[in-house]
Parts: structure tokens; C-alpha cells; sequence
């Protein structure tokens, strides 16, 4: 199945933050090979265009890299992807704190109600 | 790649396309949208070279369009046209002995893709059958320009989404562009990469779809809306 998207984003970054996510996740790890454009684009029911310009995005952030004749690769920089996934954690994390600020939550309010919930989620 | 300078295309009065000029790049997929009657399936016309402007000139990799532009360009029309005894593999000869361009081998390889029996007679086929055919005999042509008039249009979703993969599995964006006419504008969306809105014969908006969904925040279909929304207030 074609996936389905968000309307109010560029489809392009929400490729690349699918595939951010996959790396950060370890699904896909340090030197492992992405799908190529064409394979990628057949998946996700998206413009081969589009999908060239996800890659090309993914290369100048330093995530991944493309050799010539090889295709593109997860990079092999620890450290980038470390960065990676620090930096999708505080994305998250800014989001969550704003929201339960603007309902009147203070900072220690909202930590100790997420013990409670994941201890009810059984995380 | 392809041109329009100052073009209109007149009907008898009726004004089709009033002073059209633009240009697309190759490479690209391109929608044209807007309402019945709003001058898509003539625009399309124009660059398959099936009608001439009254006024102005279109032009095909830097050839003025004359009716010999079908070398160089594919044209999917929205009608089916085939002889009645004619199977799947019939009408793949008869285009291979029409088109020097012809890829027998790539067409065999979208029919399959498609799920498409070549001995299959065409008129034995459902409508999402000759639908996906069609697309096969004009994506196996390896011409810089395809064009498609409404090549969605009437399907149900599964054979759309098999279309639509089809589309992306087998067109060369290095080589080919592609301009299609369309209603569904939702289902192809992520397939564009710019969009290119008629009404009354004028070119109202252009947009590449991923400055458009930055800039609106919202899809191109509700672009659309808000379009023919403000205008009705008006």
C-alpha cells in the first residue's frame, strides 16, 4: 500500500525523517545500504525526484553517503548518528514540555506523571 | 524541453487556451489541473501536435510541434481506440511496427508488472484492464515526452495504485518527462512534481508541490479549494 502523508508537510522531509528514524532505531545500522532511488520510490508510492532529493538532503546533513556506482549508505560516523538521535529526542522532548507547560504543568508535575505512566504502560 | 510562447487555441469563438506562455523542464513530472472545460486535454493537444494554435507556437526540444512530433512524443489519449479482435500482444506488434521507439522487451516487463495477459483480447479486458494496457503501450515507447490525458480517471483504487507504481517504476526521468491531465489530484500528488492550474484557458497558479505544501500547509488538493472557495466570494 501506498503510505499516506501529511498534507501541511513537504513530502521529501517526511521521507527523510522516516528514514531518521529507521538509522536511530538501529533498523538500519552504520554502512548498511538504503534502498536505491527507484526501489525507494516504488515503495512509497512517491516521485523519483522526490525521493533523489530526500537522499541528497540525508548526504549534506552528513547521514548518509553516496558512492559513486554504488549506491547510498548509512554513515559510518558514530558520532552523526549519536548527534542524530540527541537531536529527534530534544525535537520531541521541546514539543512534549511546551504542550504540558501551556496546560499548567510544572517541569516536576510532568516528570513524575511520566513515572506513572510508564509504569502503567508496563514500558 | 517543452515550450509554449504566446499560444491560443481557438475552437470556432470558443476561446480554449488564451495566451499561454511557459516552459517545462525535462526530467519532471508535471500535472495539469483544473475544472471540465477549463483547456487541459487541449494543452496536452498542442504538444502531441494532434491541433495547431491559431496564434503562437509550441515547441518540443527546440523543434516547433508538427504533426511528425510523435516521434518524439507518446500521447495517452483518455478514449480507448483499438481494433475489436485485437489482443494485448496485437496491439504490442502493431506498435512496435509504428514506433521505431518501441521497447517490445520493457512493454512485456510492464504488462507483467501491470498483471496484464498479453493473449488476452483488449475489448475482453475490464476498464482497469485497458486503463493499465494503455499505460504500458506508452511508458514501453522510450520518447523524451509523455503525455497523459486522465490516466486515472474512472479506475477503482487498487488499479490506480498499480498505475501509479507502474508509473514510477518504468518511466526514465533522466530521458523522459511527463505531463498528465488530471482530476484525481490527490492520488497523484506525491507522483508530481509540479503542478500547472487552468481556468477559462489561462494559466492561473504553477507550482513545485513541495514549496506549494510548505508555503500553503496543506496539500495541493486543498490549495485547489481555497482557490475555488476565494472565488466564489468574490
Amino acid at each position: 500500500m501506498t503510505e499516506e502523508f501529511d498534507a501541511t508537510k513537504p513530502i521529501y522531509m517526511q521521507i527523510m525523517e522516516k528514514v531518521n528514524k529507521k538509522i536511530v532505531r538501529n533498523e538500519w545500522k552504520a554502512g548498511d545500504k538504503l534502498p536505491s532511488v527507484r526501489e525507494m520510490a516504488v515503495q512509497t508510492g512517491v516521485n523519483p525526484n522526490t525521493i533523489q532529493r530526500t537522499y541528497s538532503e540525508l548526504e549534506r546533513m552528513g547521514i548518509v553517503e553516496t558512492r559513486r556506482g554504488q549506491g547510498t549508505f548509512v554513515t559510518e560516523n558514530e558520532e552523526v548518528i549519536k548527534r542524530l538521535r540527541e537531536q529527534l529526542k530534544q525535537e520531541i522532548m521541546s514539543d512534549f514540555v511546551r504542550n504540558m507547560k501551556e496546560l499548567g504543568f510544572t517541569i516536576d508535575e510532568i516528570v513524575a506523571s511520566l513515572k506513572d505512566f510508564s509504569q502503567g504502560e508496563g514500558v | 524541453m517543452i515550450q509554449l510562447k504566446n499560444v491560443t487555441k481557438k475552437y470556432g469563438n470558443v476561446v480554449a487556451l488564451d495566451d499561454i506562455s511557459l516552459s517545462m523542464e525535462k526530467g519532471k513530472i508535471i500535472g495539469v489541473l483544473g475544472a471540465n472545460g477549463s483547456g487541459k486535454s487541449t494543452f496536452l493537444k498542442l504538444i502531441a501536435g494532434l491541433v495547431f494554435p491559431t496564434n503562437g507556437k509550441v515547441f518540443v526540444d527546440g523543434h516547433e510541434v508538427t504533426r511528425r512530433i510523435g516521434r518524439n512524443v507518446a500521447y495517452l489519449s483518455e478514449l480507448d481506440a483499438y481494433y475489436d479482435g485485437f489482443t494485448v500482444q496485437d496491439m504490442l506488434e502493431f506498435y512496435a511496427s509504428q514506433f521505431m521507439d518501441f521497447n517490445m522487451e520493457k512493454a512485456r516487463d510492464i504488462l507483467d508488472f501491470m498483471q496484464i495477459e498479453p493473449v488476452k483480447k483488449l475489448k475482453h479486458l475490464s476498464k482497469g484492464g485497458r486503463g493499465r494496457a494503455k499505460i504500458a503501450f506508452a511508458l514501453a515507447r522510450e520518447v523524451p515526452v509523455l503525455l497523459m490525458d486522465e490516466p486515472l480517471s474512472g479506475l477503482d483504487p487498487m488499479v490506480r495504485e498499480l498505475i501509479i507504481k507502474g508509473l514510477i517504476s518504468f518511466v526514465d526521468l533522466e530521458k523522459q518527462t511527463i505531463v498528465m491531465t488530471t482530476h484525481e489530484v490527490d492520488e497523484v500528488e506525491s507522483l508530481l512534481d509540479e503542478v500547472i492550474f487552468l481556468r477559462d484557458g489561462k494559466v492561473v497558479e504553477r507550482a513545485f508541490v513541495d514549496e506549494l505544501r510548505e508555503k500553503s500547509r496543506c496539500s495541493v488538493a486543498g490549495w485547489l479549494k481555497k482557490i475555488y472557495e476565494g472565488e466564489e466570494k468574490q
